[in-house]
């Protein structure tokens, strides 16, 4: 077979040619078949192994990750407190008239009858410095505790029993085995002395280890023993609230409106560019923006979930308008033209047909959106949202924070007992967003069972 | 043969080019006599799709109550069109209309009809089923329901029925009714289709090559179908299948690039075509 191209087939030569010359020739395409062969399956082999190894790796950080969060986190679920026999004397809260009033209850000072009852269980205490330290025991929240238990039942006054409280985090630590008491005295926080009594309140069994419920009610506090994220938690939910009720309304109407209605011109063209770019823009420029125009120039307040509703609204923005036109690109053509075809108008076929099909679609942007927001720090910090708020808001005009500007918040505290709680609040706002990513797949297949 | 369809394209542009094209004289007889009223007229019809001449100056009467087929080679415009008769070109941005396009003589393309009205008179039937992705129900409720035909659950109920019933769906899906639409096989899916399109009472139908994802019987079905329907409406079908068109149509129009080349009674096209290029097509010389 002379052949000027060995591998072109040419019925007329074929036909003509002996079988032996076809022969010679398909073996000598299945030998340069099998020649490659091995080559192709090596490199098959090479590929799932990349494939493994960059599994394996994202695996061993996402461990990681979750393993030096939970091990550093988990003691702040639990929380120490003491148990101690206290009486408040009627001389205490009494006022100059020896009368007890709302006002007098609430003028009383606490601390006094707390450290008569921890005097009380070591008597051989005496000095003044001596005293001080041991007072340092009983957390500062111990006081208003005691006082809102006076008020809501004034029958204690005069009585005794028994309260318990936090001790103080320093305390706390120490308690959860934190504290290395082979340090020198001076190195560390807690004295010998202190960690003594400590010991001794321990063996009368007057300290007790608990969960944290503090962890979950509370706002933002100086002493970590009392510093919960739950001031957080309504900041984060008032600001979420904003940005959903404002991004999903307005950016579905944007992209069904480009995507269906506006006319395809330079001038669609360059929004649809912006829009795209928006997307990229650093999240902080957004929080420039908010301080500029909504602070400044509307006055809205300070440190309010609404302006960080309205600054994250944004940001999410465009996130939900690309999802949300992919979503529309998306419905088959046939089904537009099945509506139009039996005479609906335009607006019923987007909302009776288009809208309900491109539904799982938007949603899942929009979820994703709203995680993207619910983490989101930078452009927060822009508009006071990073304010030490102990308050928990009761409504988004209310200055507030959000969860991860309070982990960033504790991050940045100095007190050991905070490493724990900044661990503990990562939890927690990872629990939130895989509680909203299952939302979303969970929505999906709501939606997407219509069949 | 295949030489004659490349050297009309070749051809066709450069003659745009030069002057404005030329209505090409249709053979046979797209117009009706004089005393027959057309259901549908059209008058020098063009469509330009941007720079592409798609349609070059159309004149054709559709008669009432029977089966007007539209038959040619792929990309000869007859689906563009048909499109044309209830404005469904309107959803592409690019296409132009211009001529005049009667129905029962108002023009359509006039400012002052409204399309959505136009298409509840003027139904349609695709290429591929595309029933809604709701229930069966639903599917053929759907027209009467925005149109407000019928009010209450009862009449929409009757009209769902005798739609189903008509487009010869009815005995096969009546336990069927919640069921998605799209659930049915192709054949049953392009029958409720039908059932869809009838369900408004438009007075003409038209249809887009409505059998060519079907299978033999599943067309045979339609095709029997479509011979019913035409007592009480105007259709109109687009099929690349001539066989189709011999069977059920009565009057048929052949496009070639553009252009109509020749209509006519189905038989005698069939028989007896005028036109060297409709001989051509039927005898599948080209095409």
């Amino acid at each position: 077979m002379a052949s000027p191209n060995p591998n072109a087939y040419d019925p007329a030569a074929a036909a003509a040619a002996e079988g032996t010359a076809v022969s010679t020739r398909t073996r000598t395409t299945a030998d340069i078949v099998n020649a490659g062969l091995k080559g192709r399956y090596r490199a098959e082999k090479r590929f799932r192994m990349y494939g493994v190894i960059a599994i394996a790796a994202a695996l061993m950080m996402v461990t990681t990750l979750f393993v030096s969060i939970v091990s550093k986190g988990y003691t702040a679920f639990a929380i120490t407190s003491i148990s101690l026999p206290v009486t408040v004397e009627r001389d205490l809260v009494a006022n100059a008239e020896g009368e007890i009033t709302d006002r007098s209850i609430a003028f009383a000072n606490y601390a006094a009858p707390l450290r008569a009852a921890l005097e009380a269980q070591f008597p051989e205490v005496e000095s003044r410095s001596e005293r001080r330290a041991l007072y340092e025991i009983l957390s500062d929240g111990a006081s208003f505790q005691l006082q809102r238990m006076i008020e809501e039942n004034p029958d204690l006054i005069g009585r005794e029993f028994t309260m318990t409280s936090p001790v103080s985090s320093d305390f706390d630590v120490l308690n959860k085995g934190q504290i290395d008491l082979t340090v020198p005295e001076n190195m560390r926080r807690v004295s010998d002395a202190q960690a003594g009594w400590f010991e001794a309140l321990q063996e009368r069994g007057l300290i007790e280890t608990t969960f944290n419920t503090n962890l979950f009610t509370n706002g933002d506090s100086r002493q970590p023993e009392l510093a919960g994220i739950w001031g957080a938690v309504v900041g984060s939910f008032y600001t979420l609230m904003v940005t959903l009720l404002l991004s999903f309304p307005i950016g579905v109407a944007a992209a069904v409106y480009l995507e269906e209605f506006a006319p395809k011109n330079k001038w669609t063209d360059l929004i649809e560019v912006n829009i795209n770019n928006l997307a990229a823009v650093p999240s902080i420029v957004f929080g420039l923006l908010g301080l500029a125009v909504f602070l400044q120039v509307f006055g809205l307040p300070r440190s309010a979930p609404v302006v960080g509703g309205l600054v994250l609204t944004l940001m999410t923005l465009p996130t939900i308008i690309i999802a949300s036109r992919a979503a529309l690109k998306s419905v088959p053509p046939s089904i537009r033209e099945a509506a139009l075809g039996v005479g609906a108008s335009k607006l019923q076929m987007i909302t009776h047909h288009v809208l309900p099909l491109a539904m799982p679609g938007m949603l899942t942007g929009t979820i994703i959106g709203m995680a993207q927001a619910l983490g989101e720090t930078a452009p927060l910090l822009m508009i006071g949202m990073v304010a030490f708020v102990v308050d928990i808001p009761g409504g988004p005009m209310d200055p507030a924070t959000v969860l991860p500007v309070q982990i960033y918040l504790w991050a940045d505290s100095p007190e050991r007992a905070f490493v724990a709680k900044t661990s503990a609040a990562i939890m927690v706002l990872l629990a939130f967003l895989v509680f909203m990513n299952a939302a979303a797949v969970l929505l999906r297949k709501k939606f997407e069972r219509r069949w | 043969m295949n030489t004659q369809a490349p050297a009309a394209a070749q051809s066709a542009p450069q003659a745009d080019a030069q002057q404005p094209p030329a209505p090409q004289e249709t053979a046979g007889a797209p117009l009706l006599g004089p005393g027959e009223t057309p259901k549908i007229a059209s008058r020098d019809v063009h469509v330009h799709y941007g720079e592409k001449h798609a349609i070059k100056g159309v004149n054709l009467d559709i008669k009432e109550n029977e089966v007007t087929a539209f038959i040619g080679p792929s990309g000869c415009g007859k689906s563009t069109f048909l499109r044309c008769l209830n404005r469904m070109n309107d959803t592409i941005d690019i296409a132009r209309v211009t001529g005049r396009i009667t129905l029962d003589g108002q023009d359509v393309y006039d400012k002052r009809v409204d399309v959505v009205q136009l298409r509840a008179r003027v139904g349609m039937v695709f290429q591929k089923p595309n029933p809604f992705p709701k229930s069966i129900f639903e599917n053929v409720a759907y027209g009467p329901r925005i149109h407000g035909i019928a009010r209450g659950k009862d009449e929409i109920e009757d009209i769902v029925m005798s739609s189903l019933d008509r487009a010869g769906l009815l005995n096969e899906v009546k336990d069927y009714l919640d069921q998605p639409g799209t659930g049915l096989s192709g054949g049953q899916q392009q029958r409720l289709c039908i059932a869809r399109a009838i369900a408004v009472s438009p007075e003409v139908i038209l249809m887009d090559e409505p059998c060519s994802a079907l299978d033999p019987i599943a067309t045979a079905k339609i095709e029997e179908l479509i011979d019913e329907l035409r007592e009480n409406y105007t259709i109109v079908i687009v099929t690349h299948s001539m066989q189709q068109a011999a069977r059920v149509s009565q009057r048929t129009a052949f496009f070639h690039l553009g252009n109509l080349v020749e209509c006519g009674d189905t038989e005698q096209i069939f028989t007896n075509p005028q036109h060297r290029l409709t001989q051509g097509y039927i005898t599948g010389r080209f095409g």
